[in-house]
């Protein structure tokens, strides 16, 4: 055990179903571990952290709002999604091997203190404001991001 | 070795990764440090998932021993 405090950053640009999977299970892990780990939502990325309402105000951004509803429930696999039904299939295999749900690995990974932070400049892009991101989570930016990385022992981008 | 008995059992089995590990990390915190704590678990990967994460956060990881198609752990909180 070194001395100095043991730190990870992930950084999660997908909105894909498979990406977030394992940027929650490396960041509850990590946190278990005892390492302090932040976790930085970009772009697509922040699907994730979204409560799933509708988005936007101008006719683009109530666009992306609608293609992007429903938060992290609503997310599907990068390959095989076939308009949903993957998304469906794969939540089924999951459930029958045992794995956890997404929603309940990222309700760990707050639990356990991983520090949720949220891109500003792709949040005005999209029109997603912090009243659309459930609870807890910090506006930052490349910044913030970089900082965090320069202490980190390990940097994830997914 | 004598024989440790544990405080506490965590049954993680059926549970799969990383679930076997946080709940672990979990229930350690919930032990005064010099507590046993015994881990029942399912998932193949927990033998080198629960060896890692004693390494990285310094608990000790007393016996380790697989038991039909189990495998059992036995953690010591050292800090």
């Amino acid at each position: 055990m070194s001395e100095e405090p043991q730190k990870s950053v992930i950084m999660l640009m997908s909105g894909d179903f498979d990406h977030a999977f394992a940027a929650f299970t490396l960041a509850s892990t990590g946190a278990a571990m005892g390492i302090e780990t932040t976790m930085f939502f970009t772009f697509w990325g922040i699907k994730a952290i979204q409560k799933g309402n509708f988005t936007g105000k101008g006719l683009f951004g109530r666009m992306v709002g609608v293609m992007n509803r429903g938060g992290i429930d609503r997310i599907g696999p990068s390959k095989f999604n076939f308009g949903g039904i993957g998304r469906w299939m794969f939540k089924k295999m999951m459930r029958d091997q045992d794995v956890t749900a997404l929603s309940e690995l990222r309700q760990q990974a707050i639990d356990l203190g991983v520090k949720f932070l949220v891109c500003t400049t792709s949040m005005d892009v999209m029109e997603i404001t912090l009243d659309d991101l459930i609870p807890g989570v910090e506006p930052a930016g490349a910044a913030t991001v970089l900082a965090e990385a320069q202490q980190a022992q390990s940097q994830w981008f997914i | 070795m004598s024989e440790v008995t544990p405080d506490k059992t965590l049954d993680a089995r059926g549970l799969k990764c990383p679930m076997p590990v946080v709940k672990t990390s979990q229930e350690v915190k919930g032990l005064p440090v010099g507590g046993v704590l015994l881990v029942l678990a399912t998932d193949p990967g927990s033998m080198a998932d629960i060896q890692a994460w004693a390494k990285s956060t310094g608990n000790e990881l007393v016996k380790m021993e697989k038991v039909e198609k189990e495998f059992h752990f036995l953690i010591r909180r050292v800090k």
